[in-house]
């Protein structure tokens, strides 16, 4: 089965994130007063081949605590949804 | 001291700590691919400055999975020497090798400029050549070197004396105006327990001849020269 997973990494709450605080710097600058709080984190967007969507979720859990995410300053977030598999040439519907 | 310098794709400080080991202290310097997997016959380990794989996804995250990291933990376990110099103090972090972690300066700034640090212990092989106190006055080079440890590591981190270096005032205070990169109680350097593996964001490298503005850098490898002199007695 083939998945696309969503996983969002963000820095944990207690860390100093001097570029959201930028990043909200400038939405204030712009009249967006409103802004009270701005978090930059890292968006990666991956395609797998698992058996079961269990077990793409065990798969990605490894994968986020090994390398996408250090879990010393950041959390991560996985979603996943199955993708319909792409349809070889010779079995296209005419 | 046999010296080992490990480069990475995207290393940039290789050729300066060959410099400052070999040229300048006539010490035997040898080269070490990122994929090599042993480093044996070696008594020091360099992982220098630069930006391994583009530092991509985290700075220092590729690197720590390269074939000869592998080596270089075994070796720093068996109680090698290993220097971890700005980006090579990322990667020994992201290895484990070292606790904590190192954020983007607070300043979103990447800092080119001296700095004064004043050497906190002189336990580590790095600094048994200092006096606990002592201003050194060496260049930083970095955009992501605030140092980041939860509050519980960074009381164990003090309380076993492994806070190395300390961002000060030329006359060793430590202030928040000295800090160039919002670093937690100003920390410019960490060792492990045992004092044989110390990472830093200064590079000493550049501050090993009067020529550059200083040679205080030489503390560091000569304080490495006389640890091996000392286990070797």
């Amino acid at each position: 089965m083939r998945y696309r997973a969503e996983v969002f990494v963000t820095l944990k709450p207690v860390v100093n994130d001097p570029a959201g605080l930028t990043i909200r710097g400038g939405l204030h600058a712009l009249g967006f007063d409103s802004v009270t709080e701005v978090r930059a984190g890292k968006y990666l967007v991956l395609t797998l081949d698992e058996s079961d969507a269990a077990e793409a979720r065990a798969r990605l859990d490894d994968m986020a605590r090994q390398l996408l995410a250090n879990a010393v300053i950041e959390d991560y977030r996985i979603e996943l949804e199955p993708i319909a598999e792409p349809v070889a040439a010779g079995e296209r519907p005419a | 001291m046999r010296t080992g310098i490990v480069v990475f794709p995207g290393t940039w400080s290789d050729r300066d700590c060959a410099h400052a080991v070999l040229d300048v202290l006539h010490e035997p310097v040898r080269y070490i691919d990122h994929r090599e997997q042993n480093v044996d016959g070696l008594d020091l380990v360099i992982l220098p400055g630069g930006f391994s794989y583009g530092d991509y996804l985290r700075c220092g995250a590729i690197a720590r999975f390269a074939p000869v990291m592998e080596a270089v933990a075994d070796f720093a376990n068996r109680g090698g020497l290993v220097l971890g110099i700005c980006n090579g103090f990322q990667i020994l972090q992201e290895a484990r090798l070292l606790p904590g972690a190192l954020l983007r300066n607070d300043s979103c700034e990447f800092r080119c400029e001296w700095v004064h640090l004043r050497v906190e212990q002189n336990n580590s092989a790095f600094t048994l050549d200092c006096r606990p106190g002592q201003v050194l006055r060496i260049p930083i080079s970095h955009g992501e070197g605030n140092f980041f440890a939860d509050a519980d590591t960074l009381d164990a981190l003090e309380r076993d004396g492994q806070v190395v270096f300390r961002y000060c005032a030329s006359d060793g205070r430590v202030t928040a105006a000295s800090n160039p990169n919002g670093s937690l109680r100003n920390i410019a350097g960490i060792s492990n327990a045992r004092g044989n593996v110390v990472g830093l964001m200064p590079h000493p490298e550049r501050a090993c001849e009067p020529l550059l503005g200083s040679d205080d850098g030489l503390f560091l490898f000569r304080s490495a020269i006389h640890a091996l002199a000392r286990v070797a007695v």
